[in-house]
């Protein structure tokens, strides 16, 4: 490009006179131009309303299903964990495809809280609450599975670092180890960041209830709320907090799918022993949870008609990075299989064929059918503006990520080295029981969340829209472009 | 005797009013006043002159601290107090000691970070003048307010409410204290 004439240095090149580029107006992250009060009371409305009538159904569907969970897990105790249906030489199971189903899904609600902040993605402000509920939520449903698979569940705290009387101490040359770590770590600062980001709007409660005369809640609301008033020094170290918490949450969730991924990558099994496993696996992690972020927030949204606050643009982004996610999860489907033929290992190339072809080639292809293709369709802008269709595609990526855990643990297991010892895994009912009641756990805990706490961010909201941009009242000003054509370049 | 008051309150409909009334605060040199704000407001604390915030400095530390943690824990539990052979491998090394090590970091941090933002901002502090104020839930709602405290030097009441109303400030109130 050196024929481009440059009018000057510093300043454009000249051809950009004469091309003329296109304004692009950048998408209204909140529609119909509405004010910082209509949010309030838009928000806040759907927690000081009364309970409504679908919400009280839910909850008792939710509760029922739910003590699926309960009573699967009480005739574990007191039964033994033989209840379950791994034997040699599969032994690991539902329980751990549960576990990283789980963990995997809450991936999505870091990613859109921290990585998508750092990214400076302003579209993130309308989901994040809820997808960092969602992520809180489902790794309570992961732990589930790993504390009571140790059998004795009432010594699952030797997990931890904890002085006894033998004297013995955990073993940290184990990846099991690692994850302990990692998962803990993972749901105490998912908790951390998620109450930070509640706390100016608690406030917001606060003062909502001691003005509605509202004494108990307005003490419940203001006791978490810390004190809040709004003051732009505090707002000042809370951005900075909020900046270093999102800076570590990104590391912190690329790592812990990665740790996850260690449990498998770290062992010698065919099909379990290879290196793409750490970046596949966190990959798959956020192409599932923004499935469940899809799952969750579509019905959402049309419940509490939140369709100014969560456009078609929120929805296209969204299924954008689903796609983005699905595609590279396909990429390492196809280069494992590549690298099972280039390694010319015999027992790695059996793996993979024995994966699409042996006895589990019903799942194998549940897997691509909804990992693999159903991604595809949201290239199509038909198809993104079809909110039910949308919701549709998600269930199928939340029933796909299922089955890629499925695949990788029990196809490896079920067929290792030496032919004598190869079997075939059946779940027992109590598997399948308490497996599907996390779905319960899950839907109590987001249903009590979205009745008792804000589902956005009030804050965060007002401050993409137009009217939060100090200069745009001043038509004059042009420092980062067009006021009125930036809408929400707070 | 009368109480002193806490200072004085003063409300801006938006933004630009309040960041320039907010400049102009600065300008005269007041030192302590605040604006309430129902949203972090973009360029504000160049407006008020307000410093970068200290708190990454807790957060570097957490995070040394967590490092340190990790290391200096698995090398006192498998190589010090009760060392193990498992799958001949070394006693200590800070290979299979990183993961367990950046976790800590990680979660070292986040609690330096958040204990930082509450110390530099003396929260929890559920009683505070400003709150009494009886339209203080507006300026979490949709108003913006400056307040100009009266431990201020340049603080008496007549200049400063006549500041605040050349400035554009309404409903300028006294808050008690």
């Amino acid at each position: 490009m050196a024929h481009v004439a440059q009018s000057g240095a510093g300043t454009a090149p000249a051809i950009l006179d004469e091309v003329k580029p296109a304004v692009l107006p950048r998408a209204v992250l909140v529609s119909n131009n509405r004010s910082f009060s209509w949010i309030t009371e838009k928000i806040c409305g759907i927690i000081e309303g009364r309970t409504p009538a679908w919400w009280w159904v839910a909850f008792c569907v939710a509760l029922f299903v739910a003590s699926f969970t309960v009573a699967g897990i009480t005739y574990l105790v007191a039964t033994g964990v033989g209840v379950w249906g791994h034997a040699n030489p599969v032994n690991w199971a539902w329980d751990i495809v549960n576990f990283v189903f789980w963990i995997g899904i809450g991936h999505a609600g870091t990613l859109i809280s921290a990585i998508l902040c750092l990214l400076r993605q302003k579209w993130r402000t309308s989901i994040n609450r809820a997808a960092e509920a969602m992520t809180i939520f489902a790794v309570v449903c992961a732990g589930i599975f790993p504390v009571f698979h140790v059998g004795r569940v009432w010594f699952a705290w030797y997990l931890f670092p904890i002085p006894t009387a033998n004297g013995v101490w955990q073993n940290f040359r184990s990846p099991l180890e690692w994850d302990v770590f990692a998962v803990s770590t993972y749901g105490t600062v998912s908790v951390l960041f998620w109450y930070v980001g509640l706390i100016p709007d608690l406030a917001v409660l606060r003062d909502r209830f001691t003005v509605a005369g509202n004494r108990v809640k307005a003490f419940l609301y203001g006791l978490f709320a810390m004190g809040w008033r709004g003051s732009n020094r505090h707002w000042s170290n809370y951005e900075m907090a909020y900046l270093i918490l999102a800076g570590v949450s990104t590391p912190l969730v690329l790592s812990v799918h990665t740790i996850v991924s260690f449990d498998f990558a770290v062992s010698l099994i065919p099909g379990w022993h290879t290196t793409i496993f750490p970046p596949y696996f966190v990959a798959g992690a956020i192409f599932s949870g923004f499935g469940m972020v899809l799952t969750l927030m579509l019905p959402l949204r049309s419940i509490y008609k939140l369709e100014d606050l969560i456009t078609q643009y929120h929805i296209d982004c969204m299924c954008k990075i689903t796609l983005a996610t699905g595609t590279m999860v396909g990429y390492a489907y196809a280069m494992e299989f590549f690298i099972a033929w280039y390694g010319s290992n015999p027992y790695e190339g059996f793996t993979f064929i024995n994966r699409a072809f042996g006895p589990y080639a019903w799942a194998y292809w549940i897997m691509i059918t909804c990992n693999v293709i159903t991604p595809q369709f949201f290239w199509f802008k038909k198809v993104r503006q079809n909110t039910t269709l949308v919701w549709v595609l998600s269930i199928f990526v939340n029933v796909g990520m299922w089955f890629e855990r499925f695949v990788i643990i029990v196809t490896s297991l079920a067929r290792d080295f030496l032919p004598s010892s190869w079997g075939y895994y059946s779940p027992s009912i109590v598997e399948i029981f308490t497996f599907f009641g996390t779905f319960g756990v899950f839907s109590v805990l987001f249903l009590l969340f979205i009745r008792f706490l804000p589902v956005m961010p009030m804050a965060e909201l007002k401050a993409v829209t137009p009217q939060a941009d100090p200069h745009a009242n001043h038509e004059e000003f042009t420092g980062h472009g067009d006021p009125v054509v930036e809408r929400g370049h707070a | 005797m009368a109480a002193q008051p806490h200072g004085l309150i003063a409300t801006f409909e938006n933004v630009s009013d309040l960041m320039h009334a907010a400049e102009k605060v600065r300008d005269a040199g007041y030192k302590f006043w605040d604006c309430i704000t129902p949203f972090p407001v973009h360029g504000l604390d160049r407006a008020m002159g307000v410093k970068r915030s200290h708190v990454p400095r807790f957060s570097l530390a957490g995070g040394i601290t967590g490092f340190c943690t990790g290391m200096s824990m698995i090398w006192f539990m498998n190589a010090f107090d009760y060392p193990l052979v498992v799958g001949g491998k070394p006693y200590f090394s800070p290979m299979f000691a990183f993961p367990v090590s950046y976790e800590l970091t990680i979660l070292f941090t986040a609690f330096a970070t958040i204990g930082g933002m509450f110390i530099m901002n003396r929260l929890p502090m559920h009683y505070h003048p400003v709150l009494k104020y009886d339209k203080i839930h507006r300026g979490l709602d949709d108003l913006f307010f400056i307040v100009i405290e009266s431990r201020d030097p340049r603080f008496n009441s007549a200049g400063t409410k006549s500041l605040l109303e050349k400035i554009g400030g309404k409903e300028i109130t006294e808050l008690e204290a």
